[in-house]
């Protein structure tokens, strides 16, 4: 008998029970189903968390604020204004192999421009802001050194904000009001995008940090210091010798913790890489059971099958059936039963990841190679556990066969 | 109805006999709680008769058919097909002669449901690796010759139960073999579709010369035949032409003619 005919015969005896047949399959489409998504949710995250540590630069250390907190309690006092603007410099000046050193403090205010208004993240930073972050202006310019050191209400708008204020265009060389203080624009940035995480970078303000302390929040204490160092390697190197620099200007006693903690931003995308990929794990680990779920449904159909057929298989073995035939043609039927249900399984697997990125803000990335593997194992599973109950059919003594009832 | 051309192969060997069985035994089970079914038969059928088996329930004829059917191994003893030693074949050398040298007919009919009376008579040509035109070519033909041309694609559950006998005898008929053995051919049939079954038989052993071996214990059945063989405990007790074991008010009842035993 040759295959398509054995495809025929297996089709027929499916479609005769249809619901039964898609009973079976639920296991092995549910499974599928779980593969792709998995995959999906995985490699979008995955992505996401890549991309991320490109635009932020993987040369980027950080300085916050605030102790480390040590056996989950949290170590030192006055932990959140540690931080001000002659660290930085001092960074920047001290510690080799630093290109930059950025410090940045937020707040939040509402923006207006004429009749519009935005609420909106107002960054205070210094020159080598778009050094540090990756991030260049589209339209205008940043701010100057000069402008820095004077404290000037100059302002530097996201592409976000800037649309929503100026949806005409023309946002260089308007004028914003922050807080009661009027800002001269004069500069736009490049648009970046939402976060991994569904966050809009784009909106956001940037002044001096000079003007934001000065002007905006009335403080001396920044937020954090960005570093950027020469290379990705000199990394180790530039969180060292920050945190001794720190020390020696916090005037730390040995005994003291540290009042700042230091850290590499590829290390924190690191954590939430991992954290991705135990979700994947876990979904992964749901696929598998349900796939063998779903080949001990087919099994188990697969046997009832056989036993309701049994007059079938022995008139077929008196016309001349051998025992591979017979075998091939129950091994056929399971297959189509799981290959069918790897099919549905695709669907239901990329309709899920759709819905999980259109209602759940997830980043998703669904790549032919899942719908390969989730296609093969389905396939796989058919094959073996359709093996047992395809043997016995074939192992039938036709004469039992002719006469069962 | 046409007339039935022979396409068969040549049925028998050199010296006449198509069956040839030689201390046949069967014996189900072991040590003390073994059946002796077959106790050591020997028989001959030549090529073109028509032999009836007959005997009570237990008397071994229906091992004695599956054995001469090529459906089980005998436990000792002698069987050549056509001049072919059998009895000692592996299953799937089995299934071959069974696909290509002998045509079953079961009491039920054993159709394949929800499948069309042509399918059902590929069956035994899909098996034998026939091309799919000359499949259809051959169902269709032998569909006409058994009276169904008009029916071609009607599934079992719409035909009566002498047309699917009739279909099951055309399958029977599908890769040429040179012997038919039909198992109480007419046990779920009225007397009229009986007739019409055995008539076919009749017809099919004498155009065509093809061996028929029927298994029965209806003396109306074995009227047709022209030799009945009689089973008992295992053994052949009687073995004789069929105007001698059958009484004359039987044969004359079931209105088989005068010539079938010619």
């Amino acid at each position: 008998m040759n295959f398509t005919l054995l495809l025929r015969v297996a089709w027929q005896a499916l479609r005769r029970n249809a619901t039964r047949s898609f009973l079976t399959m639920l296991g092995i489409i549910i499974g599928v189903g779980a593969v792709i998504t998995s995959m999906a949710i995985g490699s979008g995250a995955q992505a996401a968390v890549l991309a991320q540590i490109e635009s932020l630069g993987a040369n980027l250390v950080i300085v916050i604020p605030g102790a480390v907190s040590s056996g989950g309690v949290s170590l030192g006092t006055g932990t959140r204004t540690s931080l001000k603007l002659p660290d930085a410099d001092a960074i920047a000046q001290q510690v080799p192999e630093v290109a930059a050193a950025a410090p940045s403090s937020q707040t939040s205010a509402q923006v207006v421009a004429g009749g519009t208004n935005w609420f909106t993240t107002i960054a205070g930073s210094t020159t080598s802001w778009p050094q540090v972050n990756n991030w260049n202006v589209a339209q205008g310019r940043f701010f100057t050194a000069d402008e820095q050191a004077h404290a000037a209400k100059i302002a530097v708008l996201g592409s976000t904000v800037a649309a929503s204020l100026f949806p005409g265009g023309g946002a260089v060389g308007s004028g914003v009001v922050i807080k009661n203080v009027p800002f001269r624009v004069v500069g736009v940035l490049d648009t970046k995008g939402q976060t991994g995480f569904g966050r809009d970078r784009d909106d956001t303000v940037v002044v001096p940090i000079t003007t934001l302390l000065d002007r905006l929040t009335g403080n001396s204490w920044v937020g954090n210091i960005a570093i950027s160092a020469t290379s990705p390697e000199a990394v180790p190197g530039v969180i060292d010798a920050t945190e001794r620099l720190l020390r020696l200007r916090h005037h730390l006693a040995a005994y003291q913790p540290d009042d700042f903690s230091v850290r590499n931003i590829s290390d924190v995308q690191q954590v939430r890489l991992a954290t991705s990929q135990t979700q994947t794990l876990l979904l992964a680990g749901i696929a598998v059971v349900s796939l063998v779920v779903g080949g001990i449904g087919i099994m188990n159909i697969m046997l009832v099958s056989v036993t309701e057929r049994t007059r079938e298989i022995g008139l077929r073995m008196a016309v001349g059936a051998r025992g591979r035939d017979i075998l091939l043609q129950f091994l056929v039927e399971a297959l189509t039963l799981a290959c069918a249900g790897g099919l549905i399984g695709i669907v239901l697997g990329l309709a899920t990841a759709q819905a999980t990125s259109a209602l759940g803000h997830w980043p998703v990335l669904v790549s032919p190679f899942s719908m390969i593997l989730g296609f093969t194992s389905a396939a796989l599973v058919g094959v073996v556990f359709g093996f047992y109950p395809a043997q016995r059919a074939a192992a039938l003594d036709p004469i039992v066969a002719l006469r069962y009832e | 109805m046409a007339e039935i051309p022979a396409m068969g192969r040549p049925p028998a060997a050199g010296n006449g006999w198509l069956i040839e069985v030689e201390g046949l035994t069967k014996v189900y089970g072991e040590g003390p709680a073994a059946v002796h079914a077959l106790r050591g038969v020997s028989l001959r059928i030549r090529a073109g008769e028509f032999v009836a088996i007959m005997g009570p329930s237990g008397s071994g004829k229906s091992t004695f058919m599956h054995l001469l059917g090529c459906l089980d191994h005998p436990t000792s003893g002698s069987y050549r097909l056509a001049g072919e030693e059998v009895s000692r074949l592996s299953r799937d050398r089995l299934a071959l002669v069974r696909n290509t040298r002998i045509g079953f007919v079961f009491q039920s009919f054993n159709l394949l449901s929800r499948t069309s009376a042509l399918e059902n008579v590929e069956l035994p040509m899909l098996y034998a690796g026939v091309p799919r035109d000359q499949r259809l070519r051959g169902a269709r033909g032998l569909l006409e010759q058994v009276g169904l041309g008009e029916r071609l694609n009607h599934k079992p559950s719409e035909l009566s139960g002498g047309q699917q006998q009739r279909v099951a005898i055309a399958r029977a008929l599908a890769n040429g073999a040179p012997l038919l053995m039909a198992d109480e051919p007419t046990g779920n049939l009225d007397s009229t579709s009986s007739a019409e079954i055995m008539t076919l038989f009749r017809r099919l052993n004498r155009e065509r010369s093809i061996t028929v071996v029927v298994v029965t214990h209806d003396m109306q059945v074995a009227a047709w035949s022209n030799r009945v063989v009689t089973f008992k405990d295992g053994l052949i007790t009687d073995d004789r032409p069929a105007e001698d074991a059958i009484p004359a008010s039987v044969r004359e009842n079931v209105g088989a003619p005068e010539e079938v035993r010619a």
